[in-house]
Protein backbone atom coordinates (compact mmCIF):
# COMPACT_ATOMS: atom_id res chain seq x y z
CA UNK A 1 0.00 0.00 0.00
CA UNK A 2 0.95 3.51 -0.54
CA UNK A 3 -0.34 5.18 2.20
CA UNK A 4 -1.60 8.41 2.65
CA UNK A 5 -1.85 10.26 -1.24
CA UNK A 6 1.27 12.86 -1.27
CA UNK A 7 -0.14 14.11 -4.56
CA UNK A 8 -1.57 17.30 -3.09
CA UNK A 9 -4.70 19.43 -5.23
CA UNK A 10 -2.05 21.96 -6.49
CA UNK A 11 -0.37 19.28 -8.23
CA UNK A 12 -3.43 17.43 -9.62
CA UNK A 13 -4.52 20.41 -10.97
CA UNK A 14 -1.50 20.83 -13.26
CA UNK A 15 -2.34 17.71 -14.99
CA UNK A 16 -2.90 17.77 -18.94
CA UNK A 17 -2.50 21.74 -18.92
CA UNK A 18 -0.06 22.68 -21.41
CA UNK A 19 2.97 25.49 -20.47
CA UNK A 20 4.66 27.29 -22.18
CA UNK A 21 6.08 28.16 -25.37
CA UNK A 22 8.87 29.08 -24.20
CA UNK A 23 10.78 30.11 -26.49
CA UNK A 24 14.34 29.45 -27.12
CA UNK A 25 17.23 31.34 -29.66
CA UNK A 26 19.42 28.07 -30.74
CA UNK A 27 22.96 30.11 -31.09
CA UNK A 28 26.11 28.58 -31.94
CA UNK A 29 27.45 29.51 -28.72
CA UNK A 30 25.03 27.60 -26.86
CA UNK A 31 25.82 24.08 -28.81
CA UNK A 32 29.55 24.80 -28.52
CA UNK A 33 28.83 25.34 -24.78
CA UNK A 34 26.59 22.09 -24.41
CA UNK A 35 28.91 19.71 -26.72
CA UNK A 36 32.18 20.99 -24.57
CA UNK A 37 30.22 20.14 -21.12
CA UNK A 38 29.37 16.68 -22.57
CA UNK A 39 32.78 16.66 -23.98
CA UNK A 40 31.79 15.16 -27.61
CA UNK A 41 34.59 16.65 -29.99
CA UNK A 42 32.14 15.66 -32.61
CA UNK A 43 33.01 18.66 -35.16
CA UNK A 44 28.86 18.20 -36.28
CA UNK A 45 27.53 19.63 -32.74
CA UNK A 46 29.12 22.90 -33.99
CA UNK A 47 26.61 23.58 -36.29
CA UNK A 48 24.02 21.02 -34.68
CA UNK A 49 22.46 20.12 -32.04
CA UNK A 50 23.65 17.18 -30.13
CA UNK A 51 20.80 14.65 -29.17
CA UNK A 52 20.44 15.53 -26.01
CA UNK A 53 20.67 18.79 -26.32
CA UNK A 54 17.31 18.99 -25.80
CA UNK A 55 17.84 18.58 -22.15
CA UNK A 56 18.98 22.16 -21.87
CA UNK A 57 15.82 23.61 -23.55
CA UNK A 58 13.93 23.72 -19.85
CA UNK A 59 10.39 24.37 -19.86
CA UNK A 60 10.92 26.12 -16.42
CA UNK A 61 7.49 27.13 -15.78
CA UNK A 62 6.14 23.43 -15.57
CA UNK A 63 9.33 22.59 -13.49
CA UNK A 64 9.36 24.91 -11.12
CA UNK A 65 5.94 24.17 -10.23
CA UNK A 66 6.48 20.58 -10.27
CA UNK A 67 9.78 21.08 -7.80
CA UNK A 68 8.44 23.33 -5.63
CA UNK A 69 5.00 22.14 -4.96
CA UNK A 70 4.26 21.95 -1.56
CA UNK A 71 4.53 17.91 -0.69
CA UNK A 72 5.96 16.11 2.08
CA UNK A 73 8.52 14.61 -0.60
CA UNK A 74 11.78 16.82 -0.78
CA UNK A 75 14.24 14.89 -2.85
CA UNK A 76 14.27 14.74 -6.24
CA UNK A 77 15.57 12.53 -8.70
CA UNK A 78 15.19 11.96 -12.36
CA UNK A 79 13.96 8.85 -13.67
CA UNK A 80 13.94 8.40 -17.11
CA UNK A 81 14.73 10.30 -20.63
CA UNK A 82 13.16 9.93 -24.06
CA UNK A 83 13.44 11.99 -27.05
CA UNK A 84 12.11 11.32 -30.06
CA UNK A 85 13.56 13.18 -33.53
CA UNK A 86 12.20 14.68 -36.36
CA UNK A 87 13.68 17.93 -37.92
CA UNK A 88 17.45 18.39 -36.28
CA UNK A 89 17.87 21.50 -34.28
CA UNK A 90 20.71 23.49 -35.54
CA UNK A 91 22.31 27.14 -34.96
CA UNK A 92 19.88 30.09 -35.57
CA UNK A 93 16.53 28.03 -34.69
CA UNK A 94 13.88 29.26 -32.52
CA UNK A 95 12.71 26.23 -30.61
CA UNK A 96 9.11 26.48 -28.87
CA UNK A 97 8.80 24.42 -25.94
CA UNK A 98 5.34 23.61 -24.63
CA UNK A 99 4.82 21.00 -21.70
CA UNK A 100 2.64 18.99 -19.55
CA UNK A 101 2.24 17.32 -16.81
CA UNK A 102 0.46 13.90 -18.08
CA UNK A 103 0.17 11.80 -14.53
CA UNK A 104 1.22 11.35 -11.01
CA UNK A 105 1.87 7.87 -9.66
CA UNK A 106 2.38 7.01 -6.07
CA UNK A 107 4.16 3.72 -5.09
CA UNK A 108 5.12 2.88 -1.59
CA UNK A 109 9.33 2.75 -1.95
CA UNK A 110 11.48 1.14 0.68
CA UNK A 111 11.98 4.44 2.55
CA UNK A 112 8.48 6.11 1.95
CA UNK A 113 6.43 6.78 -0.36
CA UNK A 114 7.84 8.23 -3.97
CA UNK A 115 6.07 9.86 -6.56
CA UNK A 116 6.83 9.41 -10.26
CA UNK A 117 5.55 12.72 -12.09
CA UNK A 118 5.68 11.71 -15.71
CA UNK A 119 6.09 15.19 -18.16
CA UNK A 120 5.89 15.20 -22.61
CA UNK A 121 7.32 18.03 -24.28
CA UNK A 122 7.05 19.11 -27.72
CA UNK A 123 10.20 21.37 -29.24
CA UNK A 124 8.83 23.13 -32.48
CA UNK A 125 11.16 25.16 -34.86
CA UNK A 126 10.67 28.31 -36.14
CA UNK A 127 8.85 26.86 -39.38
CA UNK A 128 6.64 25.33 -37.40
CA UNK A 129 7.70 21.65 -37.86
CA UNK A 130 8.40 19.61 -34.89
CA UNK A 131 11.88 18.67 -34.14
CA UNK A 132 11.75 16.70 -31.30
CA UNK A 133 9.22 15.60 -28.98
CA UNK A 134 10.46 14.45 -25.50
CA UNK A 135 9.26 12.66 -22.25
CA UNK A 136 10.88 12.87 -18.53
CA UNK A 137 10.19 11.26 -15.21
CA UNK A 138 11.10 12.81 -12.59
CA UNK A 139 10.71 10.90 -8.66
CA UNK A 140 10.34 12.76 -5.31
CA UNK A 141 11.01 10.89 -2.58
CA UNK B 1 36.53 6.83 -35.72
CA UNK B 2 35.91 3.42 -37.85
CA UNK B 3 34.76 4.45 -41.45
CA UNK B 4 31.01 4.32 -42.00
CA UNK B 5 29.22 1.55 -40.79
CA UNK B 6 26.21 0.34 -43.04
CA UNK B 7 22.99 -1.63 -42.98
CA UNK B 8 24.47 -4.70 -44.00
CA UNK B 9 27.22 -4.69 -41.68
CA UNK B 10 25.44 -5.90 -38.89
CA UNK B 11 23.05 -8.56 -37.25
CA UNK B 12 21.22 -8.91 -33.98
CA UNK B 13 23.97 -9.27 -31.61
CA UNK B 14 26.27 -6.85 -32.95
CA UNK B 15 28.07 -5.14 -30.57
CA UNK B 16 29.22 -1.35 -31.04
CA UNK B 17 32.39 0.65 -29.96
CA UNK B 18 31.93 1.26 -26.27
CA UNK B 19 32.69 4.38 -25.04
CA UNK B 20 34.33 5.07 -21.29
CA UNK B 21 33.96 8.40 -19.97
CA UNK B 22 35.79 10.17 -16.81
CA UNK B 23 33.38 13.09 -15.28
CA UNK B 24 34.80 14.99 -12.77
CA UNK B 25 33.03 18.04 -10.91
CA UNK B 26 34.43 20.21 -12.94
CA UNK B 27 31.97 18.69 -15.86
CA UNK B 28 29.46 18.69 -13.94
CA UNK B 29 29.68 22.20 -12.94
CA UNK B 30 30.02 23.00 -16.57
CA UNK B 31 26.99 20.64 -17.64
CA UNK B 32 25.16 22.30 -14.82
CA UNK B 33 25.75 25.59 -16.61
CA UNK B 34 25.38 24.10 -20.30
CA UNK B 35 22.13 22.42 -19.41
CA UNK B 36 20.53 25.03 -16.66
CA UNK B 37 20.41 22.26 -14.27
CA UNK B 38 21.64 23.78 -11.10
CA UNK B 39 20.40 20.48 -8.81
CA UNK B 40 23.32 20.94 -5.75
CA UNK B 41 23.26 17.22 -5.27
CA UNK B 42 25.17 17.24 -8.97
CA UNK B 43 27.93 19.62 -7.22
CA UNK B 44 27.55 20.34 -4.03
CA UNK B 45 28.68 17.53 -1.53
CA UNK B 46 27.33 18.73 1.73
CA UNK B 47 23.79 19.01 0.28
CA UNK B 48 24.29 15.38 -1.77
CA UNK B 49 25.07 13.59 1.33
CA UNK B 50 22.43 15.71 3.32
CA UNK B 51 19.94 13.86 0.63
CA UNK B 52 21.35 10.74 1.54
CA UNK B 53 23.54 10.24 -1.61
CA UNK B 54 26.62 8.81 -1.24
CA UNK B 55 28.31 11.99 -2.72
CA UNK B 56 28.29 14.35 -5.71
CA UNK B 57 26.46 12.47 -8.22
CA UNK B 58 26.44 12.15 -12.39
CA UNK B 59 23.09 13.82 -14.06
CA UNK B 60 21.12 11.35 -15.80
CA UNK B 61 21.35 13.20 -18.41
CA UNK B 62 24.89 13.62 -18.69
CA UNK B 63 25.11 9.96 -18.80
CA UNK B 64 22.70 9.59 -21.68
CA UNK B 65 24.49 12.25 -23.47
CA UNK B 66 27.86 10.08 -23.45
CA UNK B 67 25.87 7.32 -24.65
CA UNK B 68 24.18 9.41 -27.34
CA UNK B 69 27.77 10.32 -27.97
CA UNK B 70 28.67 6.80 -28.67
CA UNK B 71 26.03 5.94 -30.87
CA UNK B 72 26.28 9.31 -33.02
CA UNK B 73 29.96 8.18 -33.14
CA UNK B 74 29.16 4.58 -34.41
CA UNK B 75 26.25 6.04 -37.22
CA UNK B 76 29.22 8.40 -38.88
CA UNK B 77 27.83 11.11 -41.17
CA UNK B 78 25.28 8.80 -43.09
CA UNK B 79 23.23 6.97 -40.02
CA UNK B 80 20.52 9.16 -38.33
CA UNK B 81 19.13 9.06 -34.99
CA UNK B 82 15.29 8.79 -34.21
CA UNK B 83 14.86 7.59 -31.05
CA UNK B 84 17.02 7.70 -28.07
CA UNK B 85 15.89 6.98 -24.41
CA UNK B 86 17.34 5.71 -20.85
CA UNK B 87 16.44 4.66 -17.30
CA UNK B 88 18.34 5.64 -14.65
CA UNK B 89 18.80 2.98 -12.57
CA UNK B 90 21.54 3.58 -10.56
CA UNK B 91 23.87 6.36 -9.75
CA UNK B 92 27.59 7.27 -11.49
CA UNK B 93 29.73 9.04 -9.07
CA UNK B 94 32.08 11.44 -10.29
CA UNK B 95 36.10 10.53 -10.39
CA UNK B 96 34.96 7.18 -11.80
CA UNK B 97 34.70 5.56 -15.16
CA UNK B 98 31.42 5.31 -16.96
CA UNK B 99 31.19 2.47 -19.60
CA UNK B 100 29.02 3.14 -22.26
CA UNK B 101 28.16 -0.09 -24.36
CA UNK B 102 25.43 -0.64 -27.23
CA UNK B 103 24.38 -4.43 -28.75
CA UNK B 104 21.98 -4.37 -31.75
CA UNK B 105 18.80 -6.28 -30.59
CA UNK B 106 17.20 -6.12 -34.34
CA UNK B 107 17.71 -4.98 -37.43
CA UNK B 108 14.58 -4.24 -39.81
CA UNK B 109 13.24 -2.01 -43.12
CA UNK B 110 10.44 0.26 -42.79
CA UNK B 111 9.07 2.25 -45.95
CA UNK B 112 12.35 1.91 -47.50
CA UNK B 113 14.11 2.74 -44.65
CA UNK B 114 17.05 0.52 -42.72
CA UNK B 115 16.27 0.29 -39.46
CA UNK B 116 18.04 -0.73 -36.49
CA UNK B 117 17.03 -1.06 -32.41
CA UNK B 118 19.87 -1.32 -30.78
CA UNK B 119 20.03 -2.02 -26.67
CA UNK B 120 22.30 0.35 -25.07
CA UNK B 121 23.85 0.60 -21.37
CA UNK B 122 25.84 2.63 -19.11
CA UNK B 123 28.11 0.82 -16.11
CA UNK B 124 29.74 1.78 -13.50
CA UNK B 125 33.40 0.18 -12.52
CA UNK B 126 31.52 -2.72 -10.25
CA UNK B 127 29.52 -3.57 -13.31
CA UNK B 128 26.28 -2.18 -11.97
CA UNK B 129 23.99 -0.88 -15.09
CA UNK B 130 23.59 2.92 -14.22
CA UNK B 131 21.55 3.79 -17.28
CA UNK B 132 19.52 1.33 -19.62
CA UNK B 133 18.25 2.11 -22.68
CA UNK B 134 17.70 1.43 -26.59
CA UNK B 135 17.97 4.16 -29.70
CA UNK B 136 16.37 3.72 -32.91
CA UNK B 137 18.74 4.25 -36.41
CA UNK B 138 18.64 4.61 -39.94
CA UNK B 139 21.49 3.15 -41.56
CA UNK B 140 22.76 3.59 -45.33
CA UNK B 141 23.29 0.20 -47.59
CA UNK B 142 25.72 -0.58 -49.84
CA UNK B 143 23.12 -1.14 -52.11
Amino acid sequence: MAGESVISEELNKLLNVEFGPEVYEIEKGMLKKFAEAIEDPNPRWLEEAPPTFPASLVPKELLNKLFNADIPLKRLLNGSSELEYFVPIKAGDVISVTAKLTRLRQVAGAEGPTLFMFTEMTYTNQRGEVAVKGKNTYIKY
Amino acid sequence: MAGQVYYEDIEAGSEIPALVKYPTTMQLVKYAGASGDYYQIHYDKDFAIANGLPGVIVHGWLTLSFLGQMVTDWLGEKGTLLKLNGSYRGMNKVHEDIICNGKVTKKYTEEDRNLARVEIWAENPQGEKTVTGTVVVTLPSRA
